[in-house]
């Protein structure tokens, strides 16, 4: 079974991101740009799949600009076989991203789809559960325990209650939790390795898809901060400034 | 305007976030439908039906929905949406699960986690780790949305809205619910409690959380935990506040043993009052809080459970 991967390159999730001068979006030029950690986390179960013998190949998808390039660099390190590149230099609505995929996935015969649950710029978690409704297939979003035996994939996910156990069809599209593994750190031979596998590159507009927008940003702002507070010196002022009390019985 | 509403429930009861997802149903305008979509679910939709301002509450109880299977539910909105200019839930992980499936059907961009109704096809939503907030505009047909919570007020519940019953069943059989472990807790809920407690990596272990959790019971508290904590294999995830966690905006929030690293102040920052309780001076949590106490955790808590 040949395992897809999806890769998204997006500003370092250490970096305070500021909005530009105009107000029209935010500003990125000179942001450290990293690998969306959600998905390092599905490139490193995509690999632990292949080790396991459960894969066959693990070929790791990314769709942007062209500098993207170096987070597929570190998902074939990690131990991705093959990259692909979609390259739009407009950034794409998770609609038409999902659309794209879904595309690669025919072109591919995949099994199973890997992605992180959401990715830390724009926040919208989509991305898996649209590209699972195109494919016609099951989802498992929020995966922190996965297991592949026969034509079924058995997983755990979080959900705001505890734990959710289902089982899925394949194939399947998976978006991955923070506790579903530790990924690894590549090692430098690794890194070494990954400059030679290969990576396909691919223009968006080749593949006959409205990939045009549908939401129109009007307005980027900052929000309204807090102003730090004053130090108290002890627990008993702090209990007496709060005024908090154990609830009623 | 037509809305769909699809509630959060456990199929036993309704889930007090939808209120607030009726709340931003309101501001848009029009009839409003709740969906809920379980299985004996007849409890949980009676309690929608007592929801203000709601002409309809539309039932789906068929075992295919028990444990709102993304794929079925989704498949039974898609069934009904062309009734309806604006398709709601709460952003639960139900909410977030099965909406953007619904839009990829109907070919509609959907909005995540919207925290303003500006009007009715234009929101605000946070990005960036609550870092830039954006005004959207969409020119769909339906407009598919999850709205935060905590954004919203609660509705009232003073209304007598009419019982449809589904008959639609919509089992694609392409995956099958085993069972849910749901954390038992006395505790009120996160999203919902007037006060949280949360504890970071500073806490040092699992086990060290009971010391958090003696301080919840006296104040009926829920306690939270931050990403590191949770990484560190500390608490389970269910318990996660930030940016990839639960967004709660208590009355109190108390941060013990947390930097302040920005995916949890995501998650955090409308709370009405902070304290930090960290003892590290520099740490970043002092310069959201509005009370900070610089000092040993392992001797504040205790102290401030003793004082209570």
């Amino acid at each position: 079974m040949k395992i897809l991967v999806m890769v998204k390159r997006v500003s370092d999730p250490n970096v305070i991101i500021r909005v530009n001068a105009d107000n029209s979006a935010v500003d990125l030029n000179n942001v450290k740009m990293a690998i969306n950690p959600f998905c390092e986390i599905a490139v490193e179960e995509a690999v632990r799949l292949k080790e396991a013998g459960v894969a066959s190949e693990v070929i790791a998808l990314s769709i942007g600009e062209s500098q993207s390039q170096e987070q597929l660099r570190t998902a074939l390190a990690i131990g991705a076989d093959r990259a692909i590149l979609i390259e739009s230099d407009a950034a794409l609505e998770p609609l038409a991203v999902a659309k794209l995929t879904a595309k690669v996935v025919a072109e591919e015969e995949i099994g199973l789809v890997l992605l992180g649950k959401q990715s830390i710029d724009t926040d919208n978690g989509q991305t898996g559960q649209m590209l699972a409704s195109i494919m016609g297939v099951a989802q498992g979003t929020y995966t922190s325990k996965l297991e592949v035996s026969d034509e079924k994939v058995n997983l755990t996910r979080e959900v705001d209650s505890g734990l959710q156990s289902i089982s899925l069809n394949l194939p399947a599209v998976i978006t991955c939790d923070l506790r579903l593994n530790e990924p690894r750190f590549a090692s430098l031979p690794n890194i070494m390795k990954a400059k030679r596998k290969p990576l396909e590159t691919k223009a968006a507009a080749d593949y006959g898809i409205d990939l045009a927008p549908r939401i129109k940003t009007l307005k980027v702002e900052e929000p309204d901060t807090r102003q730090a507070g004053v130090l108290l010196n002890s627990v008993s002022e702090l209990v007496e400034t709060l005024n908090i009390k154990p609830e009623a019985v | 305007m037509t809305i769909l509403i699809m509630a959060e429930h456990d199929n036993g009861s309704l889930k007090e976030i939808t209120l607030n997802a009726v709340t931003a149903a309101t501001q848009i305008g029009g009839d409003i439908d709740i969906l809920v979509a379980g299985e004996n679910c007849a409890s949980a939709a009676e309690s929608a039906a007592t929801i203000s301002g709601i002409k309809r509450v539309r039932v789906a109880d068929h075992a295919c929905y028990n444990g709102q299977l993304a794929e079925n539910v989704a498949a039974l909105i898609q069934s009904i949406a062309s009734e309806y200019t604006h398709i709601i839930a709460p952003s639960t992980s139900n909410g977030k699960n099965i909406l953007p499936r619904v839009a990829a059907a109907l070919d509609v961009a959907p909005f995540s986690d919207i925290i303003s109704i500006e009007s009715a096809d234009t929101f605000k939503r946070t990005i960036y780790a609550g870092n830039a907030i954006a005004t959207v505009k969409s020119d769909d047909a339906i407009k598919v949305m999850t709205i935060r919570g905590t954004a919203f007020s609660l509705a009232d519940k003073n209304g007598s809205a009419s019982i449809e019953i589904l008959t639609t069943v919509e089992e694609l059989g392409l995956s099958a619910f085993v069972n849910e472990s749901v954390v038992e807790s006395e505790r009120p809920e996160l999203t919902s409690a007037d006060t949280v407690i949360s504890g970071g990596r500073g806490m040092q272990s699992g086990d060290n959380f009971e010391m958090l959790e003696k301080v919840a019971d006296k104040l009926g508290a829920a306690v939270g935990a931050s990403r590191a904590a949770v990484d560190a294999g500390y608490v389970p995830n269910d318990m996660q506040v930030g940016q990839t966690g639960k967004i709660v905006a208590p009355d109190l929030y108390i941060a013990v043993g947390i930097s302040g690293a920005i995916q949890h102040l995501a998650g955090m920052k409308d709370s009405k009052v902070i304290v930090a309780i960290n003892k590290d001076a520099d740490a970043p949590i002092f310069q959201v809080a509005d009370y900070g106490l610089v000092a040993d955790l392992f001797d504040a808590v205790p102290e401030l459970d003793q004082a209570l």
